[in-house]
């Protein structure tokens, strides 16, 4: 059995039945990435003296009977997550030696649930990004070019997972963190439905945007994974009390006359012709499985990228605001008096893109400029929502590409920001609706860069969009294809 | 020609609830610092506030109170800006949506009418932390202990026109969050702030540019900092000066107030509503519910004492101005003499309590005490001289009413035998006395009295002693 | 222009960020760009539609009057760069 191409249920199989222990796993997992961390930056830190103590503890339980689907496996989380005991940098100058006191919910449940943590995946600066370049601790590079971009923010998570460094990650997903990296590098990720996923310790960037989600080698995966972390948490005012759900049962459940929408506006200018090809192909897929294909409007989308920027920057500005020299985060040196310490702790803490996004958000909301900008986001806001309120009225799903190019190099966009922002121009709607969304792999450039397409359904149809993606999946191999750097040695 | 003030308040009341508003640490006062903290109040990376619903009902039982609107809807939004005790660096309050709406006040002003203040608004917000100025040279320490306590702050129209007005006002506010429970309204710790906006004008013209005057943590700094920002301001006026609008710092040692230009350049709080909370919605029946568990409010406990004890106005009202007062009150008057049970409470208890610095809840005379010794008075076991002297002891030194009485002989002497021999005997000795009487000093009668009270330790019942010596000085005379 | 020298000097002493001298100008030019793809929502009409502050159509969930914290001051104040007799420190705050 190759450890490394298993699946979740696999793996959990050969937990069960003794063939490897949760111990092996993780020192397995941590040999690989031992040896290609180095090259791919994927990991800001590693953990691995608390991964074999918490792989040891995994195996008493399964010592013990337990049975769990996820006890024993290990995984690795965004360094959004707050750990304690463990630093949680958000990928900061800021974060850089910030231990948190108390563990992010979907820690604790993960860990509940006997998960190993490998360690801290890279990220962007405080999910601000699409790259991975902006990181405080340097960029991810794309296990399937190494001179590309893994996209972002969830860049180390969609990484480690192409490359087989964890069979597991966590991501989050505010414009399309979760959905943009996995189809860059090759995996499946899924952004829930807002309220899902608690957001309690996972480091806020836009709190009516973010959403915490899972990024895997499969469908089937990503089921099992987010029923693990989904669940109504106390803690968490936005999170749902409808929270929970069984994903993992549903995944087979036949394809015949699921009603498919296809949005024009997704096909445009601006679309690689070989993205598009490789997601028009897809979709035969699913009518060749029975579904119905529509083409639909969703005539606000292009607003999206526009609203996006002055509703996430808005919030961002505030959320950030507690990072301020005083309590926990990076001071800088000899300041002479309080508004030296913000100005310069915040100069020096933060990095350009992150300063850029606080000032635009401190901008659009700052006396005189609130109802021209900050208000009317939030009524185009309701405008994109109402596209897929009518768009779900007649279709179940909707498909489209996820991005619209693959991955591109490192620091092509790295000096135009608008560039950068419309890497997201198909993902952002989702998390201004607050509906769930996921990408597959759906096929390859000539280049051999994955292509990703995107899944989109209404509030809480989660398991809908998991189980067509599952079934996609039982007919392609896209989801199968690995970087020639997993393949090698080690 | 005269100008008028124009004052209107901001009050802010920390609720008195046993956990912060977004969080559960207690809000109790006093301890280490930052020991009543936890990652949400103290601003950690990912930490969500949730709210507590006992702020709530208290924000809405202040509401009813003032006959204001209860909005079943309302928002909460984010104050941004920067200050070390504010540790995420935004408070969270209530902008455009409050709790509560428009509503209404009754004060009584000094020559005894009434007046109806507005109030604008409540809405429940945190509280910051408190900054330490004076614990390291060069240094400010932070404790987060007060960083999330509840607040509900009640704004009045600009409605009062004098520093009188304005003390009664908050005087009545502060009864009022008392006798609902919502806040301990203890000024020197900081549960009762008050802000006040004043400007002057001419009668009948626009209102004028106001000053904001902070930290007002009592009555009487509250009267001075009004008056004194009348006079700066006149003078400003006279002087053909314009007044600025800004924040003034009222300095209590020196009874002035001074501009806080460091609150002014940050003024741009860029309000939005606060994505981590969501519109906080609620139906009929949670006001029912509050309404059902409000105390009698103050102006309703007036009228009744009035109606149930026969007290005129002023005794009703000094009464019931505290509801402490009031239960006290209501406890000594049950089988006592209602209008006498007032003068006590008013008269000897308030004042003890005035001269001892205490406040009612600290008061060392339970009220059954003064009850029974008011009911000793009543049934003639005591004088009310002897039981103004009981009063005072037990006041200083504790004691039950009737052990005292028993213990030290004071039970009053009604036998009017032993009277009559206590009068023949001071009638015998003061010859000189009883001729003037009797050849037409009245006034001499209270000189008889006093001597023969004084021959019974006091103890004689006044009435009847009165009573037989004119008897008696009269008989002789004829 | 929305984004100015003047703009991003306040806009950042607001958001308390320094900027050195040098920055202004670049800063401002990316922020006036950002700006420009943010005003094409000027064009889009919203007569009439309702603002959308949160995906969820919830009402705030309420916590019961419990308190339940213990004192963890040791671990929550680990990570302050200055701190002395359980108090954070920062430079003297003139009011």
């Amino acid at each position: 059995m190759d450890l490394s191409e298993a699946s979740l249920r696999e793996l959990r199989d050969a937990l069960r039945s003794r063939r490897v222990s949760a111990r092996e796993l993780a020192r397995f997992y941590l040999d690989r990435v031992a040896a290609h961390n180095p090259a791919l930056n994927a990991f800001i830190t590693i953990t691995e003296a608390e991964a074999l103590a918490a792989a040891t503890a995994a195996d008493g339980r399964l010592a013990a009977g337990e049975e769990g689907a996820l006890l024993g496996i290990p995984m690795a989380h965004k360094d959004i997550f707050c750990t304690e005991g463990v630093r949680t940098t958000c990928a900061s100058r800021m974060l850089e030696q910030f231990i948190a006191p108390y563990n992010a919910t979907v820690v604790e449940r993960l860990r509940a649930a006997g998960m190993v943590m490998l360690g801290k995946l890279n990220m962007d600066e405080f999910a601000m990004g699409s790259s991975n370049e902006t990181s405080h601790f340097g960029a991810v590079r794309n296990p399937w070019d190494l001179q590309r971009v893994p996209g972002g923010s969830s860049g180390g998570s969609a990484a480690a997972v192409a490359a087989r460094l964890v069979p597991a990650a966590t991501g989050t997903d505010t414009g399309g963190s979760i959905r943009q990296p996995a189809a860059l590098c090759g995996v499946t990720g899924i952004k829930p439905t807002y309220g899902r996923v608690s957001r309690y310790g996972m480091i806020a960037f836009a709190s009516s945007l973010d959403q915490g989600g899972p990024l895997a080698k499969t469908a089937e995966d990503c089921a099992l994974l987010l029923e693990a972390m989904a669940g109504h948490d106390p803690r968490d005012a936005t999170s749902h009390p409808e929270a929970a759900g069984t994903f993992a049962a549903t995944l087979d459940a036949p394809l015949k006359g699921l009603r498919v929408g296809v949005p024009e506006e997704f096909f445009g200018a601006g679309l690689d012709p070989e993205v598009a090809a490789a997601v028009e192909a897809g979709i035969r897929i699913l009518a060749a499985q029975g579904a119905v294909i529509k083409p639909i409007h969703l005539s606000n989308n292009a607003h999206a990228v526009s609203t996006y920027y002055v509703l996430a920057p808005a919030e961002a500005s505030s959320n950030l605001a507690r990072f301020d020299g005083v309590r926990y985060t990076y001071r800088a040196a000899g300041v002479e008096d309080l508004t030296d310490l913000y100005q310069r702790s915040r100069y020096e803490g933060f990095g350009a893109e992150v300063r850029r996004r606080i000032l635009i958000g401190t901008y659009v909301l700052s006396a005189g400029y609130y109802d021209a900008y900050y208000l009317k986001a939030q009524q185009v806001r309701s405008l994109i929502r109402e596209d897929f309120r009518q768009a779900f009225a007649e279709v179940d799903v909707i498909v489209g590409p996820t991005t619209p190019t693959a991955a591109f190099a490192l620091g092509d966009k790295a000096q135009d920001p608008v560039a950068m922002y419309l890497a997201d121009i198909y993902t952002i709607a989702v998390n201004l609706a607050g509906i769930p969304a996921m990408s597959i792999p759906c096929g390859f450039t000539a280049g051999g860069l994955p292509i990703g397409m995107q899944l989109m359904g209404n509030y809480f149809t989660d398991g809908l969009l998991l189980n067509v993606a599952h079934r996609f999946q039982q007919e392609t191999d896209w989801h199968r294809q690995r970087p020639a750097l997993a393949s090698a040695k080690g | 020609m005269e100008w008028e003030v124009v004052i209107g308040l901001e009050v802010h009341a920390q609720l008195n609830t046993a956990s912060k508003i977004f969080c559960g640490c207690s809000t109790a006062f006093g301890a280490a610092p930052n020991t009543q903290t936890c990652p949400v109040c103290l601003a950690l990376p990912g930490a969500l506030p949730v709210l507590n619903a006992a702020a709530v009902d208290k924000a809405i039982a202040l509401g009813l109170a003032v006959n204001a609107q209860i909005n079943k809807r309302s928002v909460f939004a984010r104050k941004n800006y920067f200050y070390p005790d504010l540790p995420k660096g935004y408070q969270i309050s209530q902008y455009e949506l409050p709790i509560v709406g428009k509503g209404t006040l009754t004060i009584a002003l000094p020559d005894g009418r009434e007046k109806l203040v507005g109030i604008t608004r409540a809405h429940l917000e945190e509280d910051a932390g408190k900054s330490l100025h004076e614990a390291f040279s060069g240094q400010t320490g932070i404790d987060l202990n007060r960083a999330g306590t509840p607040l509900l702050e009640i704004v009045s129209e600009p409605d009062m026109r004098s520093p009188a007005e304005a003390v009664a006002y908050l005087k009545k506010l502060h009864a009022l969050v008392r006798y609902l429970d919502v806040c301990d309204g203890n000024m020197q710790e900081g549960s009762f702030r008050c802000d006040a906006n004043v400007s002057l004008r001419r009668p009948g013209a626009p209102f004028g540019t106001r000053a904001e005057v902070k930290n007002l943590n009592s009555f009487r700094f509250l009267e001075k900092a009004i008056e004194y920002e009348m006079e700066r301001q006149q003078d400003i006026l006279e002087s053909g000066g314009k007044i600025v609008q800004e924040t003034r710092l009222f300095d209590a040692n020196k009874g002035e107030t001074r501009s806080m230009r460091s609150k002014e350049e940050a003024n741009d709080y860029r309000y939005f509503p606060d994505p981590d909370l969501l519109p906080l919605v609620f139906d009929e029946a949670r006001i029912g519910a509050v309404r059902a568990a409000l105390p009698e409010l103050p102006d309703a406990k007036r009228d009744r004492f009035m109606q149930q004890y026969g007290l005129p106005a002023y005794d009703a009202g000094v009464l019931t101005a505290s509801r402490a007062v009031a239960d006290y009150y209501e406890t000594v008057a049950v089988g006592v003499d209602a209008k006498m049970a007032a003068n006590w409470v008013m008269g000897d208890l308030l004042g003890a309590l005035n001269k001892a610095g205490l406040e009612m809840e600290g008061c060392p005379v339970a009220a059954e005490k003064l009850r029974i010794l008011l009911q000793r008075i009543g049934d003639q076991t005591i004088s009310g001289k002897i039981a103004k002297d009981i009063f005072e002891l037990i006041f200083a030194e504790g004691g039950e009413v009737d052990a005292i009485i028993d213990s030290r002989g004071l039970r009053q002497i009604t036998d009017s035998g032993a009277i009559a021999g206590l009068i023949d005997e001071i009638i015998a000795a003061n010859p000189q006395q009883v001729a003037d009487y009797r050849g037409g000093k009245d006034k001499l009668l209270a000189f008889f009295v006093g001597q023969v009270m004084k021959a019974s330790k006091g103890k004689a019942n006044p009435d009847q002693v009165n009573a037989s010596l004119r008897e008696k000085l009269k008989a002789g005379s004829q | 222009m929305a984004f100015d020298a003047e703009a991003v000097i306040r806009t950042a002493h607001l958001a308390r960020i320094s900027l050195p001298a040098a920055e202004v100008a670049a800063v401002a030019e990316q922020l006036e760009r950002i700006m420009e793809m943010v005003e094409a929502l000027r064009n889009v009409p919203t007569e009439g539609v309702g603002s959308m502050a949160h995906p969820l159509d919830l009402e705030q969930p309420l916590r019961p009057d419990i308190a339940q914290n213990s004192d963890r001051r040791e671990a929550l104040m680990q990570n302050a760069p200055a701190a002395r007799d359980g108090l954070f420190l920062v430079p003297k705050v003139i009011e």
